[in-house]
């Protein structure tokens, strides 16, 4: 892991929701990294990443939010940025690689960014968490800093479309990746093979139409349950929110629906290496997994979820 | 779908074809229906027409059928197609270049009501959701 004694610093983009719902996704990784030996360095003046990427050839407009973002990583004198969110990640990157490939298009973009002292010349990497885990500290180290194994705990590891959609940005097998149970496995639980670990949770349509992602995550939990699985663990905050919150919905379309705890593979991380409650904010879960945690015996019997 | 389609060397609906190949980027008769974008479309099951039949309508020029259908609603971007296309066809891609013409036409076509959503709704939804509604469905 480069230099042993000083720690590691890692430009870092937490995205718009890691600062709102899902600031349980923002804090353990932020205590995590700190448990490796890697700080992360909040990027300065970071902007929306875009969200969704358009898939429109014609028009680059929509690539100046993620590109103003790169600049900001070279004027924070850094070459890479990493984030924890799949959509970012997968916005940012795509982006990235888009205008690395069409000159035109990044002369045309840096011109409309003429206020900016810094022009983007395509010169900076976007990197998952994930990735930087597997590739940067490796799972054998990271397996070295667990200092609550995460024993007889079975973990469904949800990947849904963007860390591995398109082949351009995926990091692991488009269809059957692996990094997240080898992360599982190193932080000493058990990864259940299911189904639909890459199956669309139906995104944005949680917004317009709920009743669709009732569906989609009564298929996608059912097949988690089905390999009996005690929780599931995602990377991506609109994945968590529908995966989780909308199991009332799925409850009420389907009768035998079953809740399952939905947590970031970042809070797993953060349980495994001993860290505590302030860094795990179990309170934000909307299925609470304290239950099967503390039947598992992997917290203690007297922490309680903290009053939302 | 009751449609009576003549095909002719006029070529109706060149232009717009044109158009869908130009935003989209994709060469359309690359297609040659095997089915598999469909099969695994995760949002088949709530479409009006399927993402074959989208590819196979806009080989043909169907502006019309294509722009009122639901389907082009109902797709998320999640790109499955794409990555199974034996043909490297970008289906998802045709799909939005689909639903930028209606949200280009100028009518304020959209396909999302922000405003309409009730508070509770408000209330719980993160902003990664609603931003990306917005993104895909309104002009």
């Amino acid at each position: 892991m480069g230099n042993e004694n000083k720690p590691m610093k890692l430009a870092y983009y937490p995205g718009c929701t890691l600062k709102n719902q899902a600031v349980n996704f923002d804090a353990s990784t932020v205590s995590s990294m700190a448990k490796l030996d890697v700080e992360v360095e909040e990027l300065d003046r970071w902007n929306c990443c875009g969200t969704v990427h358009a898939l429109n050839s014609d028009n680059v407009m929509n690539r100046v939010a993620p590109v103003t973002n790169l600049i900001r990583v070279k004027e924070a004198q850094a070459s890479e940025l990493m984030t924890g969110c799949a959509m970012c990640y997968n916005t940012l990157k795509r982006a990235n690689i888009d205008v690395k490939s069409r000159a035109d298009a990044l002369a045309t973009i840096n011109d409309f960014l003429s206020l900016e002292k810094t022009k983007y010349e395509g010169d900076v990497d976007v990197l998952h968490l994930l990735e930087y885990l597997r590739d940067r500290v490796g799972f054998d180290n990271l397996a070295k800093k667990v200092t609550r194994p995460l024993k007889g705990l079975r973990v469904a590891c949800y990947y849904g479309c963007l860390l591995v959609r398109p082949k351009e940005v995926a990091f692991d097998d488009a269809e059957n990746p692996m990094v997240m149970e080898n992360l599982v496995r190193a932080l000493g639980a058990t990864p259940v093979d299911f189904s639909h670990k890459t199956e669309c949770c139906g995104a944005y349509h949680t917004v317009d139409k709920p009743e669709v992602i009732a569906d989609r995550t009564d298929k996608i939990m059912g097949s988690a349950h089905g390999e009996r699985a005690d929780l599931m663990v995602v990377s991506c905050p609109l994945c968590a929110f529908n995966l989780d919150f909308r199991q009332d919905d799925a409850r009420r379309l389907n009768p035998d629906f079953r809740n399952m705890p939905v947590l970031y593979f970042t809070q797993l991380m953060a349980l495994a290496f001993g860290c505590d409650e302030p860094s795990l904010r179990f309170d934000l879960q909307h299925i609470d997994p304290l239950p099967v945690l503390k039947a598992r015996g992997l917290v203690q019997e007297t922490l309680d979820r903290a009053p939302a | 779908m009751e449609t009576t389609l003549r095909i002719t060397s006029a070529r109706a609906g060149s232009s717009f074809v044109a158009g869908i190949e130009k935003i989209s980027g994709q060469k359309l008769l690359a297609c040659y229906q095997c089915g598999k974008c469909s099969a695994g479309c995760p949002m088949a099951a709530h479409m009006d027409v399927l993402p074959n039949q989208i590819i196979r309508m806009a080989q043909l020029g169907m502006r019309d059928q294509l722009l009122a259908a639901k389907s082009i609603w109902m797709c998320v971007s999640c790109l499955t197609c794409n990555s199974r296309c034996p043909k490297d066809i970008r289906i998802a891609e045709v799909i939005e270049s689909l639903r930028l013409t209606v949200l280009r036409s100028g009518q304020r076509d959209d396909n999302l009501h922000i405003m309409e959503l009730s508070p509770d709704a408000c209330a719980v939804l993160p902003p990664i959701a609603t931003i990306s509604a917005m993104r895909k469905l309104t002009s």
